[in-house]
């Protein structure tokens, strides 16, 4: 199965619409097509992290100075990144707007994947991060656009999981 | 002898004595203070020096803390933001639970050496407080990313607690970089 370049258009101008200034990713497969997009786009600054619970503090930094700024990681860096995501963020009330890939779920065919795909949403309700499934390209822009607008107005990490049906090219 | 610097800059602490001793010298609304999610306070630092490029920002961080995120390190090496003064101080020990060794006692680990080594070039290494109010300034003058490790004693305040709810801290800190943005603009 490959990436889906027409979509990965279309969830980075959903980025871009949602008018963040800054993005931090550990990139990973789903993540790719978006992530060159972000290294040739000036207008967003992009931050590799070497390991995803230093995002949780970029964003931090980043909503203190008044930037909106988006978090793209992997489910397994979602679970990496957790007591980032309950002792900054939860603990003073920073929103996050995190779009995480979610492998491991229906259809996937990797062992290593699964055990982090059965789990992540158990893990999300568990936190009470409020999340939403991406799956219709029709559609992501908008919920990009929601999950920043939910994630300042409420001070809380949300999370938008970016699906199989999204991310990878139909059969 | 840090404290006079540190009035007009965004500054994030770590918890513990790093943060109650900044606190009891006299809280100011630029103060962050991390009081949890150990090892993020160089990360808020990145993302306030990228978005503030007016801004010196300064991090006061500690052994146990950036133990926890080593590739903090590598990440700031690869972005280089020239306006981040990230302190680190190395008392060898996670004082704050009960004064266990940190990996840092025994001299093997060297922290300094591993920042030079993620590729960070201004990196300061001091053990004594002339050294390093001499790195201090340096680092403050220089514009460019610069690490100070010092090693201090073990010792921490006799007491905890700060009149200053988290999101309180959260909230003023960020009314405060707000309105230094705004000074600026007009």
């Amino acid at each position: 199965m490959s990436v889906s370049y027409e979509n990965s258009k279309i969830v980075f101008q959903g980025i871009k619409d949602a008018g963040v200034s800054s993005l931090s990713a550990l990139p990973e497969t789903w993540l790719g097509l978006l992530l060159q997009q972000a290294q040739r786009d000036s207008d967003v600054t992009l931050i590799q992290v070497a390991k995803e619970e230093e995002a949780i503090g970029i964003a931090a930094g980043a909503y203190f100075a008044g930037e909106r700024h988006i978090l793209l990681m992997q489910n397994h860096g979602f679970l990496a990144a957790i007591n980032g995501v309950v002792s900054l963020a939860l603990l003073y009330g920073i929103p996050l707007c995190m779009l995480i890939a979610l492998r491991g779920h229906w259809g996937e065919p990797y062992p290593w994947h699964t055990r982090g795909g059965i789990v992540t949403e158990g893990v999300l309700r568990a936190l009470n991060v409020p999340f939403e499934y991406a799956r219709d390209p029709k559609h992501v822009g908008r919920q990009i656009r929601e999950a920043c607008t939910f994630a300042h107005s409420s001070l809380s990490p949300v999370a938008l999981l970016l699906t199989r049906d999204l991310m990878e090219e139909a059969l | 002898m840090l404290y006079p610097e540190l009035h007009d800059k965004p500054v994030v602490t770590i918890m513990g004595a790093c943060a109650q001793e900044l606190y009891d010298l006299g809280h100011r609304d630029n103060f962050f203070y991390l009081q949890h999610a150990m090892g993020l306070a160089s990360s808020i630092g990145l993302g306030l020096a990228t978005h503030l490029p007016d801004e010196r920002v300064v991090v006061l961080d500690g052994d146990g803390s950036v133990l926890m995120n080593l590739g903090t390190f590598a990440t700031l090496a690869r972005y280089r933001p020239r306006n981040l003064v990230h302190v680190v101080f190395d008392n060898g020990s996670l004082l704050s639970t009960g004064g266990f060794d940190s990996h840092t006692t025994s001299g093997l680990t060297d922290l300094a050496g591993i920042a030079r080594a993620a590729g960070i070039e201004h990196v300061a290494a001091v053990d004594s407080v002339v050294e390093f109010g001499e790195a201090a300034v340096e680092a403050f003058a220089r514009n460019d990313l610069g690490v100070v490790v010092a090693k201090v004693a073990a010792v921490g305040p006799s007491h905890y607690g700060m009149d200053l709810h988290l999101p309180e801290n959260a909230f003023r800190f960020k009314r405060w970089i707000a309105s230094r943005k705004a000074a600026e603009a007009r």
